[in-house]
């Protein structure tokens, strides 16, 4: 809300606050000032003056040449506008000016110098709308003045952030309320006086509330004799000021009251009104108006309208219909001053996609006895400024009134709940300064308070104007807690050790994807989530894998010719089927990587430290040939428990593809929870060993299709207490080993706790190995 | 005899002067000590003396064996340190060669910064909780004291899965369901992902993280709230930064607060990072609204608490100078590289 401090000063004498400090004062005391500033702040070196001549550029049809006097020099400028003749005055930014949006230097303009600029009124920042050429100034104006004086935009504005509990703070008279408040200072309202001259209303209009529940008042007023005319001077600046663009005396007096006291009015036609009947209805399921932006609506019976005799004339606090719009030639006006439901005007504003000043206002919930006290202020001002003749009487539907609330005031909760020890005067001073009724035990709230409605609330109001940060800081002394992380967060951390110290950098992707990431990963469609108002497909569902994140990453880094590229991610994934309509969300620990030296091993390399981390040494592996994200013959499955804990391997070059990465790449996606489960952390000391090792070498031949693994299970069932350990050091095929076959050499350590072995104890075990390898597998000793 | 032994003895002496190299040391020793040498040939000579010559005769040969020998010695350490410093000096090598580096992974900068916070609050005693990402609008909104028609729902632009379901929108879900299921007192905080529909900009993401904060217990005053703050403020951006503790409003705490900081970068002074401020604005608090409190079945006459929460992203990016909220989303190395 921006709102020019003289307006404040109306109601509050803050003359000798400096603007810094009124500012300062008003956000510590819970009415944000973002900043405040002149209109004029950005304008510097821009002057009135007259144009003397205006002669035809030599080269270019489009422009001319002025002579223009600024006050005792006379500047030649090109300009391409056509609505200025000779001696009109006009805004000049002299050579080295500012606007808002632009400086001005002397320059060239097809060949002739120009030495400045002739202003309209967006360029000085005046409109937000475009102007159809230079702004013309009254013949009058004096020659060589500022133009921040001439048209006084010096004046300090100040742009208050109101929350969304202070609709009373919507006005100037609210925030002249905390203004005095705040300063500890005087503030009053004047009640509005209306000079009636005669006539009934009755005999113009009469009023019926078929909804009193989405308008519990609708109040209104007629004004005959209407002179429709420009506002005087002092009202459009003060509207302009503030924002509002100054249409006619009529509609600006609505929107002045709307600014003062925070009640949004409208003011029809009466002429326009059918049947001389206002009807506050819902609409009938596809009525249609057209509003006063020109846009036809279709309505539903959710939306309140205001109806004449046959059709709607307004959408209820949100905006007037064209039918019954103010012209200049209307003599007879209606003035509407209501209250309508907020809720109601909220969800209306929002299907209607249009949110107006007005409903803004309505949504957050107005007072009810606002409604007739803007009107009556919105008629002082027509006699004010002569614009109409006020017709005898008010017609005011009102359903009853709810009464004052009354709640608890117990300052000793306060100081307890605050930490504080304010006395009891300090917090009756305040409240009564904010208009409440202070009584021994309770306070009785203003109605423009609908946000007050407990002890909680009364604190807060203290607590604000006595200061936050007066209140003395305590560290908390309760029973002591004992903080700490969760096995499964300390699992993450776990995870995330592993795996950057093992070189992998740990991204954060988006949880939701394109549906089309499936046709990317050659998946078929899962049964995902998928958002109801997206902000586009690319973000439309929520992934149930996050293989397709993992490899957009991948993708980035390879678009940015990022040579070696090691990633991992402790992804959420989310499925259907959660309690109470909710999603079931897992994470995954993915791991992904494209490089030199890269292959299949390095990936699996990867996943087994992390294992090794986590304590599992024992897992099954089996090929996965029909995955159709990952290469067929160079993908893995892991099975912890026999469930599936791991797939790990090359990505399938056509989902490569897909992802433009011209790389091959290696992925790797574990169940965290799986792993978690597994886990074998707790540690044991196992005594060194006393005595020495025997190591022997068995350098085997297998049929090309036996893989290690299968030799080494058989290492591992033939039953020894002195085999300590073997581990694979060459696999080889090719000339001297027979066509269908590949040798494998393995390094086996032998140990025995208590003594020293003989080697006829190790042959004996070598012995029984080889031939069960013989056996199970047709191994044969390599020779 | 004795002439010819001191000879041996002149001529040894002469002849280690020249030498520079533990071969020509070695001819040496062969030469005067060997089998064939010229002292064992002076030796075997000392059969032709007589009995009375023979013990100073020996005793001579002896000295000048004894004399030669230690000047090997000396001669050969003396060479050897030679040689060990010729080599070393051989094996001198450019310290300034790039070293060679393991490969080093690192965490996400939101993780990074995150670990930060949690330890200290851990380290105040509070525990982590975590709730779901999809939720009921319900925990997101109506039991945090936001009916459905109210305005606050208005500055949340919520992504919904369905009329009750939704991406929550803050973690403050998650202080009910803690509320639900434990008694006070409760001391927790809860990271995590929300989700507003705000289209991708430098400043915007449909996806970012809050640290939610929850205190509950009997007594639990503002002051308690301005105290843990202060410090972990103190913690996290050192001992002499300034807060400030400014009004606002969140429907779920009464009173409510922002809370900032003095410009880290002006130390209060006023400049760009602060808009001329002074102040930056870090965080939303207040205490837990009592109707909250009842909604969770907490007796508000009884217990009182306060909670808070902190963006992380805002965070992180004032904390390393970053400008852009898409770097951390986009996982480019690097960027990733650099924290
Ligand atoms: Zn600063």
């Amino acid at each position: 809300m921006r709102v020019p401090l003289s307006w404040i000063n109306d109601y509050v004498d803050i003359e000798d606050i400096s603007p810094r400090d009124y500012a300062a004062a008003l956000t510590m005391s819970g009415s944000m000032v973002e900043r405040i500033e002149c209109r004029g702040d950005n304008i510097i070196n821009v002057v009135t003056g007259r144009i003397l001549k205006i002669k035809r550029h030599p080269d270019a049809d489009k422009l001319v040449v002025c002579e223009v006097d600024v006050g005792g020099e006379t500047v030649q400028i090109v300009t391409g506008a056509t609505n200025m003749k000779e001696g009109d005055c006009v805004a000049v930014a002299k050579d080295g000016a500012t606007l808002p949006d632009k400086k001005i230097k002397k320059g060239m303009l097809r060949g002739v110098e120009s030495f400045g600029m002739m202003c309209s009124e967006d360029e000085l920042g005046l409109t937000k709308e475009r102007a159809e050429g230079i702004m013309i100034l009254p013949p009058d104006t004096p020659l060589g003045v500022d133009i921040r004086d001439y048209l006084e935009l010096n004046e300090n504005i100040a742009e208050f952030e109101i929350t969304s509990n202070r609709p009373d703070c919507l006005s100037v008279i609210g925030l002249a309320r905390e203004t005095a408040v705040t300063f500890g200072r005087g503030f009053s309202v004047k009640t509005p006086k209306v000079t009636e001259s005669g006539g009934d209303i009755k005999d113009f209009i009469s009023v019926e509330v078929l909804d009193p529940d989405l308008c519990p008042r609708y109040c209104c007023r007629v004004v005959k004799n209407v002179r429709i005319a420009p506002s005087p001077a002092w009202m459009k600046k003060r509207l302009e000021d503030s924002g509002v663009r100054s249409i006619n005396n009529i509609v600006d007096i609505t929107n002045y009251v709307m600014l003062e006291y925070g009640q949004p009015m409208h003011a029809f036609d009466l002429k326009t009104l059918e049947g001389g009947k206002i009807i506050v209805r819902r609409a009938a399921e596809g009525e249609r108006m057209t509003t006063l932006d020109g846009e036809k609506r279709e309505l539903d019976t959710d939306t309140l309208v205001i109806a004449d005799g046959r059709r709607p004339v307004a959408l209820a606090g949100i905006m007037g219909g064209e039918n019954s719009e103010i012209q200049d030639t209307t003599a007879t006006i209606l003035f509407e001053s209501a209250n309508f439901n907020g809720i109601s005007v909220r969800a209306s504003a929002k299907k209607a996609g249009l949110r107006t000043e007005s409903s803004a206002r309505f949504e957050k919930g107005l007072d009810i006895n606002l409604a007739p006290a803007a009107l009556d202020r919105a008629c002082e001002l027509v006699c004010e400024l002569g614009a109409g003749e006020i017709v005898s009487g008010v017609i005011d539907v009102c359903a009853p009134i709810p009464q004052k609330k009354e709640i608890a005031f117990d300052p000793d909760y306060i100081n307890k709940f605050l930490g504080t020890d304010i006395d009891r005067e300090f917090m009756e001073n305040a409240l009564t300064a904010l208009e409440f009724e202070v009584r021994e035990k309770s306070v009785v709230v203003p109605s423009f308070r609908a946000d007050i409605e407990g002890g909680a609330d009364l604190a807060e109001e203290i607590a604000r104007l006595y200061g936050y940060n007066k209140i003395p800081s305590t560290l908390y002394i309760g029973a002591a807690t004992l903080g700490g992380k969760s096995e499964k967060q300390r699992a993450e951390d776990l995870i995330r050790d592993t795996l950057t110290s093992l070189g992998f950098y740990e991204i954060i992707t988006y949880s939701f994807v394109s549906p089309k990431i499936y046709d990317k990963l050659n998946l078929p469609k899962d049964d995902y989530i998928e958002i109801a108002n997206p902000l586009g497909e690319e973000q439309s569902i929520m992934r149930t894998t996050a293989i397709g994140s993992a490899l957009e990453a991948l993708a980035v880094n390879y678009n940015h010719r990022n040579e070696n590229v090691s990633l991992f991610e402790l992804a959420t994934t989310y499925k259907k089927g959660g309690e109470k309509g909710l999603a079931i969300e897992k994470q995954e620990i993915v791991i992904a990587m494209y490089g030199d030296d890269t292959d299949y091993y390095s990936i699996k390399g990867a996943v087994e430290q992390l294992f090794e981390s986590f304590g599992i040494n024992n897992y099954d592996i089996e090929p996965e040939s029909n995955n159709p994200v990952f290469h067929p013959g160079q993908t893995a499955v892991i099975s912890l428990r026999r469930k599936r804990a791991a797939v790990l391997g090359r990505i399938h070059p056509s989902v490569l593809k897909n992802f433009e990465i011209n790389k091959q790449a290696y992925v790797a996606v574990i169940d965290f929870d799986l792993l978690l489960e597994c886990k074998k952390l707790e540690k044991k000391y196992k005594p060194l060993p006393k005595y020495p090792a025997v190591t022997r070498d068995l350098a085997l031949v297998v049929p090309d299709d036996v893989n290690v693994r299968s030799i080494e299970d058989i290492v591992k069932k033939v039953k020894s207490d002195i085999t300590e350990s073997f581990s694979l050091f060459d696999v080889y095929k090719g000339k001297q080993v027979e066509e269908g076959f590949k040798s494998v050499a393995y390094s086996l350590t032998f140990r025995a706790l208590d003594r020293t072995l003989t080697d006829d104890e190790v042959n004996s075990v070598m012995d029984k190995i080889l031939s069960e390898l013989k056996q199970k597998l047709n191994a044969k000793l390599r020779l | 005899m004795k002439d010819r032994l001191i000879k041996i003895k002149e001529q040894a002496s002469a002849a280690l002067q020249n030498i520079t190299s533990k071969q020509e040391l070695e001819s040496f020793r062969i030469e005067f000590l060997g089998k064939k040498g010229c002292l064992t040939e002076a030796l075997r000579s000392m059969g032709g003396l007589s009995a009375e010559e023979r013990p100073a005769i020996g005793k001579l040969v002896n000295d000048v064996r004894s004399f030669i020998e230690a000047e090997i010695e000396t001669l050969s350490d003396r060479l050897d340190k030679e040689e060990l410093l010729k080599k070393l000096e051989q094996e001198k090598i450019d310290i300034t060669m790039p070293g060679k580096k393991r490969p080093l992974g690192k965490r996400h900068p939101l993780t990074t910064v995150l670990d930060e916070l949690t330890d200290i609050f851990i380290g105040m005693g509070f525990t982590i909780a975590e709730g779901p990402e999809i939720e009921l609008d319900y925990y997101n909104f109506e039991a945090l004291n936001i009916p459905k028609g109210h305005p606050a729902r208005d500055t949340q632009d919520t992504f919904y899965i369905n009329d009750s379901v939704l991406l929550r929108t803050q973690t403050s879900p998650v202080q009910i369901r803690v509320m639900e299921n434990n008694k006070p007192p409760i001391k927790i905080i809860a990271p995590g992902r929300v989700y507003r529909s705000d289209a991708v900009d430098a400043t915007h993401s449909p996806l970012f993280h809050q640290i939610e904060g929850l205190v509950v217990d009997k007594g639990i005053t503002m002051g308690d709230l301005k105290g843990t703050l202060d410090a972990f403020c103190k913690k996290l951006y050192g001992e002499s930064i300034k807060t400030r503790f400014r009004p606002h409003h969140f429907p779920f705490t009464e009173p409510s607060c922002e809370l900032d900081i003095s410009c880290p970068a002006c130390n209060g002074s006023g400049c760009r990072v602060c808009k001329d401020e002074g102040w930056i604005e870090i965080l939303g608090a207040g205490m837990v609204h009592p109707k909250v409190l009842e909604i969770c079945g907490i007796d508000s006459s009884v217990y009182s608490g306060f909670a808070f929460g902190i963006g992380l992203e805002r965070t992180v990016m004032r904390r390393f100078g970053i400008d852009d909220l898409r770097l951390f989303y986009e996982n480019d190395l690097r960027f990733l590289r650099q924290f």
